[in-house]
């Protein structure tokens, strides 16, 4: 199969290319870039003019609910949904049912996964054994199965000698760890941010403290131990000053926001909308200026859309007893071209988050428009606006906090590997 | 974003929350209960304003007295009432709320009076009710209780007049209190200049000065020159959740006696919404002292709710005819 990508603006952040350029595929590869080779001769040729060609977005937070929760979402709804919103691969947490914390179970998924030929599926293995934070789970089996990380999900291990032995015992193989920084018994039956919002209406509050808590205690170990670990999620301002100094201390760390976190705040609860309840809480206008700036200066390296599908029974219910997450997988791309837009920052720059950084945290040869590299590509219209609602959402979690907006960023076409998967 | 509280002319659709409301609503709510204080005092206790109404009480957390004066107010407006204690019935056969809502709105239910464990559980059902349908606010959560913030302040109303010239002191479990939220928005929406909170900092919500109250810790200061006094009560879990050593303790510091009141005006009203640990944050001799007025919001509740009950059906009607 021979592709022509024709007349698009062609931004590929990790060459730091932003020109119109054409380009060129052979058996799901970028063979030529520009110039049309001699002896090529197109099978199918993709008119985008006036649309912007770029490396398919990648996702470090996605839950797929397989195994087990597919009246949540299913393996398909959800890798649809990922290549509707030019997701072309995906790193997916493991507080699945049963959780992933066995070979078998990955290398299941993986075989899933790749027999529907649409985003490439990336898991991350559970860090402990059923995620209960007391025992190592096999990391070199689970590696070997297809993991690409570990990741608690949202649970902690509160016992820091065991997240110590775990970021030794990963440090010794070069495992990345993704972990998110919530301390449990300060966040403990908290639903919101405790400020002035959750004062307000009377909702169980999470301090900042708990990520900041959480935070200090992860940045010593991987100090100590020399683990590689990636925070997931960070939602403070003190949270982004942290690693700013970390970094600058040379720890081998990284983070992600995200999408919903560089643009809600606590005030987006307003009469307790249930789909703003999310892990970790939305927090102040201050914390969310901190993630933004955090992400401009490179503190934070990338942006995730924590795609938590939830039935709609689920979320019928008083706000804390709704359960947490939204949709996200379609509402990356717009979200990040909403940011670049708001916050003045080149295309470039901002698509750098969902593309090159995030696959230098996976560690996948994957995210840029390389001569050779495989030909993972998501065509969109910055311009066309959609409104966000059941309807336009293809994965089976319709609950989003942007529900009846209108965001600008429409999917035109996404290849993976060469093949045409979506077309919008 | 539309206020859930109103329609589209501004009129009361559902009584969820104080905060929100405009001066003017509260006011009209305060103004008609004084017209409705006098039916109790008549031989025949009704006035046929709900006739042909059916006015259920959906109460997922128990309740008595709340309970009991909503169920009276209703019945001196004339509507028929059912009381659920869905706690012991649906929920525990796994019913959703909306379920049980949905099947009471099939038997021609037109009222809603809901309380709820969880904060957002009123807005949450009103949220979902079809136009004709209202929904009153009987506690949620840590939220809001309307008409416990409404009967409190027309209680103060009746004894100090001039709302704009009170300084006002709120004592006790600010943290989990709907009442002492919807006290706080009530008075501060009124004109009333001076809101104080007193409470351990375990007590107190974050930011609560944000709610336009000034914060103390210590009884001595907080009490001085105030023109009322709001206890609020405290819950027996708060002594095992690490919120306070114990209630001997907390008796000393915060409990309302004799002493602490004398550092307040000479005149100056005890209010608390009940039900009442004597010995823990009140002292029997000022429960049932001259300057306590416990037993007239109790009265008073009853008129408010029932004005709160004939504005909603009101608005219903003009609504109607529009």
């Amino acid at each position: 199969m021979k592709i022509h990508i024709k007349n698009g603006r062609l931004i590929d952040p990790k060459n730091n290319i932003d020109a119109h350029l054409d380009l060129f595929i052979t058996a799901g590869k970028i063979i030529a870039i520009g110039k049309m080779p001699t002896d090529f001769v197109a099978n199918q040729t993709v008119d985008a003019s006036n649309l912007i060609v770029c490396p398919g977005l990648i996702d470090l937070s996605v839950r797929l609910r397989e195994p087990g929760d597919e009246y949540k979402a299913s393996l398909v709804s959800e890798l649809q949904a990922a290549v509707a919103g030019g997701v072309t691969s995906l790193a997916c947490q493991p507080d699945t049912d049963p959780v992933l914390d066995e070979p078998g179970l990955v290398e299941m998924l993986k075989h899933r996964a790749k027999q529907l030929h649409l985003a490439h599926v990336y898991p991350l293995g559970a860090l402990t054994r059923q995620l209960e934070g007391k025992i190592l789970s096999e990391m070199g089996e689970l590696q070997e199965a297809g993991c690409v990380g570990f990741s608690q999900a949202n649970t902690a291990i509160t016992d820091t000698q065991v997240l110590w032995r775990a970021m030794e015992y990963a440090a010794t193989f070069g495992h990345t760890l993704f972990l998110h920084a919530e301390e449990p018994f300060l966040a403990r039956d908290g639903v919101a941010h405790d400020g002035e919002v959750a004062s307000r209406l009377g909702l169980k509050g999470i301090p900042s403290a708990a990520e900041v808590l959480a935070l200090a205690s992860m940045l010593r170990i991987a100090q100590e131990t020399g683990a590689k670990v990636h925070i997931s999620r960070l939602s403070t301002a003190e949270g982004v000053a942290m690693i700013r100094t970390a970094k600058q201390q040379g720890l081998n760390i990284s983070c992600d926001v995200s999408a919903n976190h560089l643009h809600l705040t606590e005030h987006d609860i307003a009469y307790f909308d249930a789909n703003c309840h999310l892990k970790p809480p939305l927090r102040t206008q201050r914390d969310k200026e901190a993630l933004s700036a955090g992400l401009k200066d490179g503190t934070i390296d990338a942006i995730c859309s924590d795609h938590t599908p939830v039935h709609d029974d689920a979320k019928l219910a008083p706000f804390a007893e709704a359960e947490l997450g939204a949709t996200g997988l379609e509402l990356l791309l717009p979200l990040t071209l909403k940011w670049a837009v708001d916050q003045h920052v080149e295309l470039v720059q901002a698509l750098a988050h969902v593309t090159k950084y995030s696959a230098q945290i996976l560690g996948i040869n994957s995210g840029d428009l390389s001569l050779n590299s495989d030909a993972d590509i998501c065509i969109f219209d910055a311009n066309e606006y959609w409104k966000v609602g059941a309807s336009s959402l293809k994965s089976q979690g319709k609950n989003s906090p942007f529900t009846g907006l209108e965001l600008a960023g429409k999917v035109k076409t996404t290849l993976v590997h060469g093949q045409i998967v979506f077309q919008g | 974003m539309n206020n859930p509280q109103l329609d589209q002319d501004g009129r009361l659709r559902h009584l969820l929350s104080v905060e929100g409301l405009p001066k003017k609503i509260l006011n009209q709510i305060l103004d008609t209960a004084e017209s409705f204080v006098g039916v109790a005092e008549r031989e025949v206790k009704k006035v046929p304003l709900l006739r042909g109404k059916t006015v259920c009480n959906l109460f997922f957390e128990n309740s008595t007295r709340t309970r009991t004066t909503f169920e009276i107010a209703a019945k001196r407006l004339s509507a028929d009432v059912i009381s659920l204690n869905v706690n012991s019935s649906s929920q525990s056969k796994g019913e959703t709320i909306l379920d049980t809502v949905d099947n009471l709105i099939a038997m021609h239910a037109d009222m809603f009076v809901v309380r709820h464990s969880q904060s957002g559980a009123a807005h949450f059902i009103a949220k979902h009710v079809p136009p004709h349908i209202h929904v009153i606010n009987a506690g949620d959560g840590r939220h809001s209780h309307p008409t416990q913030g409404l009967l409190d302040v027309f209680t103060i109303r009746k004894y100090k007049p001039d709302l704009h010239n009170l300084r006002v002191a709120i004592v006790g479990d600010i943290l989990h209190s709907r009442v002492a939220r919807s006290e706080i928005h009530a008075l501060t929406t009124l004109g009333v200049p001076e809101v104080r909170v007193i409470a351990p900092k375990t007590l107190l919500p974050a930011q609560v000065e944000k709610m336009g109250v000034h914060v103390y810790h210590d009884m001595k200061a907080g009490l001085k020159d105030v023109d009322v006094v709001m206890m609020l009560r405290l819950q027996n879990e708060r002594m095992s959740g690490a919120m306070l050593p114990s209630s001997q303790e907390y008796f000393k510091t915060y409990g309302l006696t004799q002493d602490k009141l004398r550092l307040a005006k000479p005149d100056a009203i005890v209010l608390h919404p009940g039900p009442m640990n004597r010995g823990v944050e009140i002292d029997s001799s000022v429960a049932d002292g001259v300057q306590s007025v416990i037993l007239p919001q109790v009265t008073y509740g009853i008129a408010v709710r029932m004005a709160v009950m004939a504005m909603l059906a009101g608005s219903q009607v003009a609504g109607a005819k529009s």
